[in-house]
């Protein structure tokens, strides 16, 4: 997905997870995911860069799926779809 | 009669039908978990946090996720709100040496008498690293099993009415971890 793509999402829930690092942000997507609906999507925010491939993995593992990442200032905001 | 030896009939098909489903039953018993099993045996700070931080990953995966504690791992279990009586001598030189709780254990490096765990709890304040009592109530939640190994805490005297309470907590002896790892697909020690 484009970064426009990504950014014009209807997003059902964000996660701050900005005030956590690994492995915090999983840990907040974990508990988020099980608050919305299959199909709905689910946007985290975090600052700690190795959420850029973390949460990916943990999208593959779950059956989830990863549309993307926009670079903030400082901090990224990741896009998923629950299964 | 050769002939008749290679002709396909029912009962073959039945009986190798039979064979398989045998075989993949086997194989299915035998196939490895989701699952990560963990011997915890040191009992460094940097050590039992790596332990606690790639669990806590794993949960998050919903990987179910196993740790056995023994030797110098089982300080960190101690509750230091708790004391117990009852000791022989050399069981209270163990408690006294050893640190009481996941909250006084020193780093395998640089420890510096104190300093350096002080200096690292207030780093991961900083870059906002889960303490490691934040990280025990994580794992709480999640669900992660911790087994106290049962000789060890004989040898050092600890007693099981001085660990922390944690919800999924059991004692066990070391078959109790190798039949946990074996059918672990994750198998480790730290």
């Amino acid at each position: 997905m484009t970064t426009e793509e990504l950014k014009n999402l209807t997003v059902a829930k964000s996660v701050d997870a900005r005030g956590t690092a690994c492995p915090g942000p999983l840990l907040e997507a974990k508990k988020a995911i099980g608050t919305i609906q299959s199909g709905e999507i689910l946007e985290v925010l975090s600052a700690d860069e190795g959420t850029k491939n973390d949460l990916p993995k943990w999208c593959n593992k779950q059956g989830n799926e990863f549309l993307g990442m926009v670079e903030e200032n400082g901090y990224y905001k990741l896009y998923l779809k629950k299964k | 009669m050769e002939k008749s030896n290679n002709e396909i009939t029912m009962e073959k098909l039945l009986a190798e039908l039979e064979n398989l489903k045998a075989k993949t039953t086997q194989l299915e018993n035998s196939a490895k978990k989701d699952q990560l099993s963990i011997a915890i045996i040191s009992g460094d700070m940097d050590k039992i946090m790596a332990g606690m931080i790639i669990s806590l990953a794993a949960a998050a995966m919903d990987t179910k996720v196993k740790l056995f504690f023994s030797f110098w791992g089982l300080a960190a279990l101690r509750d230091p709100k708790k004391t117990v009586k009852g000791k022989n001598f050399v069981s209270k030189m163990f408690g006294c040496m050893l640190p009481k709780g996941y909250g006084k254990l020193k780093l395998s490096k640089h420890n510096m008498c104190g300093m350096g765990p002080m200096m690292m709890k207030n780093l991961m304040k900083k870059q906002h690293v889960l303490s490691l009592d934040e990280m025990f109530k994580e794992a709480a939640e999640l669900g992660i099993e911790i087994t106290a190994c049962e000789m060890t805490m004989n040898l050092m005297g600890f007693k099981k009415e001085e660990f922390i309470d944690y919800p999924h907590f059991r004692i066990a002896g070391a078959a109790t971890f190798v039949a946990d790892a074996g059918e672990s697909a994750m198998q480790w020690m730290i």
